[in-house]
């Protein structure tokens, strides 16, 4: 089976057909021949304009041929490199891949040592190579809670490395990834990280340095590694101006500890602000698209008294690791000649893929029980939105099925009663916890489905009756695929089947809460708090430019300054008429309090967010509660090439905030 | 520059184990497929055949150059489009490259080449250009080009500086002011607004000379 980019079906001389066009453009730019007289002279074009039948010259060319029009001038929409959404046919597929042949790996938990060398230092030690902006915050706070060198300590180190893991069906393929001493993987070892318990990790970059082997093609051998959504002190959070090449290290200092700590909530922390599934992934600034593509990304996964990872205690939710699956899925594309993994770097409006991974293999499968359990599901991009189904009786006599399951959790973080739901939406870094349970498909087989239509960086195709108006100034795409005669989600089975269930026949015993009796999580902290300040946010493009309020993203530049332990309510407000742009805050969680002026009904819109997807023609209104630490955090789009091309802002906290409402 | 020092690393690649894993693994799939050898080469060759096309491209000097060949090959660059008779984007992005080109100082035509390329191939002549260049008071090593229309669309797309939205992307007024810059030897590119502040385009620029130097942001 052939498919071109849309994951549309063609037929085998189609699919060499746009192979060969893509080799033919290639060819023509290499020899410079892409004028209409360039290609008369060629003998390729004829004097009444069109292109002569050798076939595969152009899938664009193709089409019209068929239609008998002439082919429009040269370098529309046959040029190689970047745009080419609007011509379906004009891009080649990945190499076919077989699905559901392999396992979906389970990723390792991280490994601690038993003691760094040299030992971590309060202030940053520069002369043993270390880049850190500033002194660690918590054990200036509290150095008996929090010790300059706590009892719990990892390595990573971040290595360049080949794995034929992917697919058997495609070579060997050059990744970066995570070392915490048992070998560089990716996506890197899950933390399993408990509340009152700090732990360090010394991030080193062992990269391939400027005079090594070469990095395939992308990627930029100096990082910064943010844990996303973490409550975590500025020094530690991973900015991304704070960045250094091979050779060199960061010691960060995650103290898991709860918001509000050293503020409304002390000493503990305010309870109903527990995370749970966190992730970190490079965050270096106009490279962090390219890095976490080329795989430097892992889950941490923060447990307290009540998600203790036990289905015996507490929430008794589904055990961890063994019925707890962290799921990190991605969108690839690969040379459809070399099989490698390959990124457009000449791109500016997102990229999509037309592989999809978990857990960094192609379509794999799980062998399950017929039981509950819970998924951590994580996208990371780079410009993707998914929305999930899990479908059933594919290929079966009949039609597939929908089969709801339980969401738990957004962001990662337990929304206070399980809500059941048919499917749920996330885009670039967004995360949601979901309980399934496979009890009542004993031998049968399910999917995770993605059945949200999306053409282009500008995220999801159409629009759904939750969000607003999309213009479509779609032109020359109208007649090959237009987003305004496509529908938002796609039939049961018609979407891409990403990861199969194979369910076991033998029942089990479960001792998992079951999510159907309504049990009951943390509270959402009050909204009430009148807020210090409301800022505005202005998501746009200027003249191909991201921005925000108008302005680009400046290492050198605080936007505005919140006050320590204050609340604000932020307006973001979309002005780029079809783009979606998923937006993320570091430092603390958010609520999202309206959409346009209507108190969200969606349920990943209800709970505790660190992303929030702004729509088209979009206001919402979030807030904030800025508690405990002091410094410096980035707001940005985490479309992470929309992140690299300047939508991003920094601002910082400090004891006394300023008033910019339009930072 | 780092091209020197990586021709001796050229044998190092992980090129033969590469193609030994394809070989055992395309004998397990249904058809044997046998994959080619992937080199830091042919990596590099791949990026210059999709985005860094060897187009014929003339100078504000009347000078007959090849864009990769020419103006890419082993450096350190930035690519931004203009056209002269712009009141829009143009001044304001020529304004802070002129102020990013002192901020680089003589590293710019030793170290790192800018390269500004016309949108209106015909009517920014090599007058035109040499004229215009000369307005913003650029110094050795930023360079004007201009070419043969169908070229310099060619060109346009290739280093990405087109809209998804071939309405828009027709409209001049809205062209894309980003300064892409790169390491090509390296094969590290990203691209940053023309219209952001010159000293951070000026510390961007210079990540792709200096590629190996830290950061850090005091709060
Ligand atoms: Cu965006």
């Amino acid at each position: 089976m052939y498919f071109n980019v849309f994951g549309e079906k063609v037929s085998r001389r189609r699919y060499k057909e746009m192979c060969e066009a893509a080799k033919n453009r290639r060819e023509l730019i290499a020899a410079g021949l892409t004028s209409r007289r360039d290609l008369f002279k060629m003998g390729l074009l004829t004097a009444s304009g069109m292109l002569v039948a050798k076939s595969g010259l152009s899938a664009r060319a193709y089409g019209q041929t068929q239609t008998n029009n002439p082919p429009s001038s040269g370098g529309t929409n046959t040029s190689p490199g970047t745009n080419q959404n609007c011509v379906p046919g004009n891009q080649t597929a990945s190499p076919p891949t077989r699905a559901f042949i392999s396992p979906l790996p389970i990723i390792p938990l991280a490994r601690t040592v038993s003691a760094l060398s040299p030992t971590p230092t309060e202030n940053p030690n520069t002369a043993a190579g270390e880049v850190r902006a500033a002194p660690f915050q918590a054990p200036q706070i509290d150095s008996t809670r929090f010790p300059v060198v706590p009892a719990t300590l990892y390595k990573f180190t971040q290595k360049q490395f080949t794995t034929s893991g992917m697919s058997p069906d495609l070579p060997a393929q050059t990744l970066w990834g995570f070392d915490d001493g048992t070998g560089p993987r990716s996506p890197g070892p899950t933390y399993q990280a408990f509340y009152g318990r700090p732990q360090l990790t010394r991030n080193v970059n062992a990269l391939p340095n400027i005079n090594q082997v070469n990095n395939t093609g992308f990627g930029m051998p100096s990082v910064s590694t943010h844990l996303h959504n973490a409550h975590n002190p500025s020094e530690s959070d991973g900015n991304p101006c704070d960045f250094y090449p091979a050779g060199h290290f960061c010691d960060q200092y995650y103290p898991n500890v709860l918001a509000g700590f050293n503020s409304d909530h002390a000493p503990n922390g305010d309870i109903s602000e527990s995370l749970s599934t966190l992730w970190y992934h490079d965050h270096r600034i106009d490279f962090t698209s390219q890095n976490t593509y080329k795989g430097l990304a892992g889950f941490y996964c923060l447990f307290n008294q009540f998600d203790t990872g036990s289905d015996q205690t507490g929430f008794r939710l589904p055990s961890f690791p063994q019925h707890d699956i962290p799921l990190m899925f991605n969108d690839k594309v690969f040379d459809p000649t070399t099989g490698q993994l390959v990124f457009d770097l000449f791109n500016l409006d997102g990229i999509l893929g037309d592989k999809f991974l978990v857990n960094g293999v192609i379509q794999p499968f799980l062998n399950v029980e017929p039981r509950r359990y819970r998924f951590r599901m994580l996208d990371t991009g780079p410009s993707r939105f998914y929305e999930f189904f899990l479908t059933g009786n594919v290929g079966g006599a009949g039609s597939p099925t929908t089969n709801p399951y339980f969401l738990i959790g957004t962001d990662g973080n337990l929304i206070p009663n399980p809500i059941q739901v048919q499917s749920v939406r996330i885009g670039p870094a967004e995360r949601v916890d979901v309980i399934i349970d496979f009890s009542k498909f004993a031998g049968k087989t399910l999917y995770l489905e993605n059945r949200l239509n999306q053409l282009n960086g500008q995220g999801p195709a159409a629009v759904d009756s939750q969000l607003a108006p999309q213009n479509s100034s779609t032109t020359e795409c109208s007649g090959v695929l237009n987003s305004a005669n496509q529908g938002a989600i796609k039939p049961a089975g018609a979407g891409d089947l990403i990861l199969k269930f194979n369910v076991s026949g033998t029942a089990c015993i479960d001792n998992s809460v079951d999510p159907a009796t309504n049990p009951s999580f943390y509270q959402l902290p009050s909204t009430t708090a009148t807020p210090r300040i409301v800022r505005t946010f202005k998501f746009d493009r200027l003249n191909g430019q991201w921005s925000i309020n108008g302005q680009f993203m400046d290492c050198n530049q605080f936007r505005f300054a919140v006050q320590q332990n204050s609340a604000e309510h932020w307006l973001l407000t979309n002005l780029t008429g079809d783009w979606t742009h998923p937006v993320h805050i570091h430092l603390e969680e958010h609520q999202i309090m309206n959409r346009n002026r209507v108190a969200p009904t969606v349920p990943t819109d209800l709970g505790r967010k660190d992303v929030t997807q702004l729509h088209p023609n979009e206001r919402v209104e979030l807030f904030f509660r800025f508690r405990d630490w002091l410094g410096k955090y980035p707001i940005h789009c985490h479309n992470v090439v929309h992140e690299d091309h300047a939508m991003m802002a920094l601002w910082h906290v400090v004891p006394q905030g300023d008033n910019v409402a339009v930072p | 520059m780092p091209d020197v020092s990586r021709r001796k690393f050229l044998g190092l690649t992980a090129a033969a184990p590469l193609a030994a894993m394809a070989l055992a693994k395309g004998a397990a799939a249904e058809t044997a497929k046998v994959w080619p050898t992937v080199t830091e080469e042919s990596a590099r060759r791949r990026l210059q055949q999709l985005n860094l096309p060897n187009l014929p491209l003339v100078t504000h000097e009347g000078k007959r150059v090849l864009f990769y060949d020419d103006l890419v090959k082993d450096k350190a660059v930035s690519f931004n489009f203009f056209f002269a008779n712009c009141d829009e984007v143009c001044p304001l992005v020529m304004a802070n490259l002129a102020r990013v080109q002192k901020l680089l100082g003589n590293q710019v035509g030793r170290k790192f080449f800018m390269y500004s390329l016309t949108l209106k191939p015909e009517e920014d002549t090599v007058e035109v250009l040499r004229h215009h260049r000369a307005m913003y008071g650029a110094g050795p090593g930023w360079t004007f080009l201009t070419g043969k229309p169908d070229d310099m669309e060619k060109l346009r797309r290739a280093i990405g500086f087109s809209y998804p939205d071939p309405a828009i992307d027709k409209d001049k007024t809205q062209h894309i002011g980003n300064v892409r810059y790169g390491n090509e030897p390296l094969m590290y590119w990203s691209a940053c607004p023309g219209m952001a502040h010159p000293n951070f385009i000026a510390e961007s620029l210079a990540w792709m000379i200096h590629p190996d130097q830290s950061r850090v942001q005091a709060s």
